[in-house]
């Protein structure tokens, strides 16, 4: 009973969802009585690969290759590995990667696939998962019912255990790889904190009035080290780029600290963030209904608050 | 050109949620159906594209799997635009039943363009789509933000880890879509109501297939506790409440 | 007896109510403030074929029902009576009357641009000295052999500077009183014609009225609808479907203000718990409940009817004087729940407040309504 985790690198580095991914995939692993196997695909460095045995990785295929991610080529490794290792549970992140690649996966086993799973099983035998549905309207316990399983991890829910132990690298031949698409160019964001991974994440909605108030937001999201988010509203009204919508229809984040800035809190900006451990709201509007999702919340203008509160945490964070 | 649509027909977003006594199911009875979010974005987008390249864009067909109470939603698609239907009469199932309905149906069919919407708003799967193309054996491309047609070659954005990339490929592919890839859903003219009536809806008979998963049960999300409310003029309290409390910073 | 609606029905309500909820909320308030005419929207509702949305297909139209009709007006009226009044009037008054009395020659030229929203209509009855009287018409078309001269002066004309086609009642014959009067269908653009400015209003602020005035204007002969004198005749058959439009906008303002009503009580919170459980907000929301109810299927019977071929000019008075009465009643008490913030503008119902009474005025006043029931009920019984 043996787990295979995929692990994306980025320029040949991981990150901290990946600690968590690979520490998950080692108390899958002990639960179902087997080891764990990762796969890695591209370009890392032998260090940065051994680095992740804290993490309880035990062996580490590497297939190096230059193709970029194209859904069937890496599907197909994933699928190989898992065959190759034995495995019968394979688990990766629920990114944009996992979503591209996981269901594929799936279908190559002739695996039942249940995606952004919270934490760790419910139970081994049968193998029941939770994860929210109706865009976290609802927790669900589902059952994969074939003999190999596919699932993805909703990140920041099952959190970073380490393991003492090495990890023994292993190349894996990546070079029948071949890629169906041709990629043009790459935009890669630089410089800001990016908000699917950010601890924290300060967002902004219709209460800031015009684009032109979010320098003091960013501010703040300067000192806290925050990534930049705001409501539906703004970005439609161009105030902030799509990229930074949170909601139904947007990105749906889980950082450790949320703040909500002049966003009232409609029920599809709500499914975006309900998965935040604490959420801080400031609106004008003491009925406003993101104060009952909230854990702590200010009335008041956003014009005096929210410069009170950058100095306040710009105070906290020189003293600590 | 022919462009297919995947169409999930989901309870409006703004539905609450019940459930049946013994939280086994959910209770669907006074529920308003929608068009998935997602694929109405997709579909959105293939009208605007064969508007925009009548020459090339044939014709864009729908697809469900689902009873005849989805049949509503096809027809709205209908009249926003695409030119054909299909039901794919199987309820109920995971994604993989489900993707296993939509291959059935749509192999061998002279599909150049699969758009799938990246989830659907009620299990938030995001599978369909991707098994679709494996089940198909054609390429895919997911988190797609923006689809552009140059002559046959097919041009999009997706969202990468840590960006975007600009992307060319080729047809038969299967393109997940998100936000971005069209602004403003349809809605359908009087005239496209209209046609609709006439256009086909054929209901295509469900092929055998085992679901990869089963529903256990539901339950309620946890309940937050009370918001500690904080005076505007005492902002350290935040701060302190953030360091000892809640331990976030 | 069948109270459900069609699949059809259901999407043409949707659609109004997406394009509504999503397009038209955005900047309500600011076209309001400063009575700014809702261009790009007629523009949109036309592309999606609302402004024709009941003219047979055959002429461009939408092909729909009054039923429909009904529930279109109620869903863009539960935004914006401005935007829903240039429908109504270029649906229910003047493509209808075209249609409807008109020649093939007539359709072709005139309603086809109207029912595809490319032009909009004005119906130029009311007058500085003949508002609910219709019969003691000023303006004269004076028969000059192969074309008719207007003069005299139109008032409270809706579209009155935007639209394209007039339709005006005029008196040709005065020894004969109302039935010497004609309906013309008037180019806005012919010499001799001038508008007045933009009527300030305390609602529908940015609905584009105004005073219309003739100054020998020549109408070729072949622009007027039906037989000589006719035009009364003309005008009190249209304003008999046109009660059907206004009746659903004022339902649609009722159960606009409603529905922001009840979700402002279930969340304000006052004297420990939401407004919503205190009985006296209670039982104002099962009132205004019962009467939108109420309307609602005044409004629907009498659409019904129009669309089974049926005498609905009863059904049309009582839907348009119950629903703009009890527009009135239920925006005041929306007002009332709000509280405070029902007085200012960001909560709409204020707005909403405003627009309701002028359904009591126009199309018919809540008392000519009353007339007209009243002497069916008297000739009946």
């Amino acid at each position: 009973m043996s787990v295979l985790v995929y692990i994306e690198n980025r320029n040949g580095k991981f990150k901290k969802s990946t600690y968590e991914l690979v520490s998950y995939g080692k108390r899958l692993a002990n639960g179902l009585g087997g080891s764990v196997t990762l796969l890695s695909i591209g370009k890392v460095a032998e260090d940065e690969l051994k680095n992740l045995g804290a993490y309880g990785a035990g062996t580490i295929l590497s297939a190096e290759t230059d193709v970029p991610l194209d859904d069937r080529a890496y599907a197909s490794l994933i699928a190989a590995a898992a065959q190759n290792s034995g495995a019968t549970l394979v688990v990766m992140a629920h990114n944009v990667t996992g979503k591209a690649l996981a269901p594929r996966v799936a279908v190559r086993l002739n695996a039942g696939l249940v995606s952004a799973v919270n934490g760790l099983p419910v139970s081994y035998q049968p193998f029941v998962v939770s994860k929210k549905a109706f865009s976290g309207k609802s927790l669900m316990q589902a059952e994969i019912t074939t003999d190999i399983k596919v699932i993805t991890l909703s990140q920041n829910t099952a959190g970073i255990e380490t393991f003492a132990g090495n990890a023994a690298v292993e190349t894996m031949d990546a070079s029948a790889v071949t890629s169906g698409i041709t990629v043009l160019s790459t935009e890669v964001q630089t410089g800001k904190i990016l908000l699917s991974e950010a601890d924290v994440v300060v967002s902004g909605g219709r209460g800031m009035r015009s684009a032109d108030n979010w320098e003091p937001l960013e501010e703040l999201a300067g000192v806290l080290g925050a990534a930049t988010a705001c409501s539906r509203p703004v970005s439609d009204e161009g105030w902030r780029p799509h990229h930074e919508h949170v909601g139904q229809t947007g990105k749906v984040v889980a950082p450790n600290l949320y703040f909500a800035l002049g966003i009232s809190g409609a029920i599809q900006h709500l499914a975006g963030i309900s998965s935040s451990k604490v959420i801080v709201a400031v609106n004008k509007d003491p009925e406003a209904p993101i104060f009952s999702a909230a854990d702590y919340g200010i009335v008041g203008d956003l014009q005096t608050v929210l410069p009170k509160m950058t100095e306040a945490f710009r105070k906290f964070k020189s003293g600590n | 050109m022919n462009i297919l649509v995947c169409i999930s027909n989901v309870p409006d977003t703004t539905t609450r949620i019940k459930y049946s006594a013994d939280m086994k199911a959910v209770d669907y009875s006074g529920v308003q159906w929608i068009i998935n979010p997602w694929d109405e974005l997709a579909l959105t987008r293939a009208i605007e594209l064969k508007e925009a390249h009548p020459a090339l864009v044939q014709k864009i067909t729908v697809i469900t799997a689902g009873g005849a109470d989805a049949d509503p939603t096809l027809r709205k698609a209908l009249a926003c635009g695409a030119d054909d239907a299909i039901r794919v009469d199987a309820a109920g199932g995971d994604s993989l039943f489900t993707a296993t309905q939509l291959a059935h149906a749509v192999k061998g069919e002279p599909f150049d363009v699969i758009l799938c919407g990246i989830e659907s708003s009620d299990y938030n799967g995001s599978a369909v789509g991707g098994m679709l193309a494996e089940l198909l054996d054609y390429n895919s491309v997911s988190a797609v933000s923006s689809l552009n047609l140059d002559g046959n070659s097919i041009k999009v954005t997706r969202e990468i880890d840590g960006g975007k990339q600009s992307i060319e490929t080729s047809a038969p592919v299967v393109l997940i879509v998100q936000k971005g890839i069209a602004i403003n859903p349809r809605i359908p003219s009087m005239r496209g109501i209209m046609t609709a009536r006439t256009k086909p809806l054929k209901v295509v008979a469900a092929t055998a297939a085992a679901p990869g998963s089963k529903v256990v049960g539901y339950q309620a999300p946890p309940q937050k506790s009370a918001c500690k409310m904080i005076d505007p003029e005492n902002i350290d309290e935040l701060v302190h409440l953030l360091h000892t409390e809640a331990r976030v910073i | 007896m069948n109270f459900e609606f069609s699949e059809e029905q259901l999407m043409i309500q949707q659609a109004a109510r997406d394009y509504a909820q999503r397009e038209l909320i955005k900047d309500v308030i600011e076209r309001d403030t400063h009575a700014i005419y809702p261009t790009e929207h007629v523009k949109a509702l036309s592309e999606l074929g609302f402004m024709g949305m009941l003219v047979d297909p055959e002429y461009d139209g939408g092909g729909m029902d009054t039923v429909s009709y009904v529930l279109a007006m109620e869903e863009i009226s539960k935004v914006d009576s401005s935007v829903s009044v240039i429908m109504s009037v270029n649906n229910s008054l003047v493509c209808y009357g075209i249609e409807k009395f008109g020649t093939e020659a007539q359709k072709e030229k005139f309603l086809k641009p109207l029912a595809r929203g490319e032009k909009i209509g004005a119906f130029l009855l009311s007058e500085p000295e003949a508002g609910s009287d219709a019969t003691s018409q000023r303006t004269t078309a004076e028969d000059k052999g192969d074309y008719y001269l207007l003069n005299g002066t139109k008032n409270w004309i809706t579209n009155g500077n935007t639209a394209g086609t007039y339709l005006v009642i005029a008196q040709t014959h005065p020894e004969k009183g109302h039935k010497g009067i004609n309906v013309l269908i008037v180019d806005r653009h012919s010499p001799g014609i001038s508008v007045g400015p933009h009527e300030d209003k305390m609602g529908m602020r940015s609905s584009d009225t105004h005073s219309v005035m003739f100054n020998d204007v020549k109408v070729p002969k072949e622009n007027r609808i039906g037989e000589d004198g006719f035009g009364f005749k003309f005008a009190m058959k249209t304003l008999e479907g046109g009660r059907i439009g206004i009746a659903a906008q004022a339902l649609g303002i009722a159960s606009g203000a409603f529905e922001r009503a009840v979700k402002y009580s279930k969340e304000r919170k006052a004297f420990g718990t939401e407004i919503a459980n205190h009985q006296s907000v209670a039982f104002k929301l099962a009132d205004m409940a019962v009467k939108i109810e109420n309307a609602r299927n005044l409004c629907l019977k009498a659409a019904w009817l129009k669309d089974q071929g049926k005498p609905y000019g009863y059904a049309s008075a009582m839907a348009k004087y119950y629903a703009a009465e009890i527009a009135m009643e239920v925006t005041t008490e929306a007002v009332q729940i709000h509280g405070g913030y029902g007085y200012v503008k960001e909560y709409h119902v204020e707005r909403l407040m405003r627009e309701a009474k002028l359904t009591q005025i126009y199309e018919g006043t809540s008392e000519i309504q009353q007339i007209v029931i009243s002497r069916q009920v008297l000739n009946e019984f």
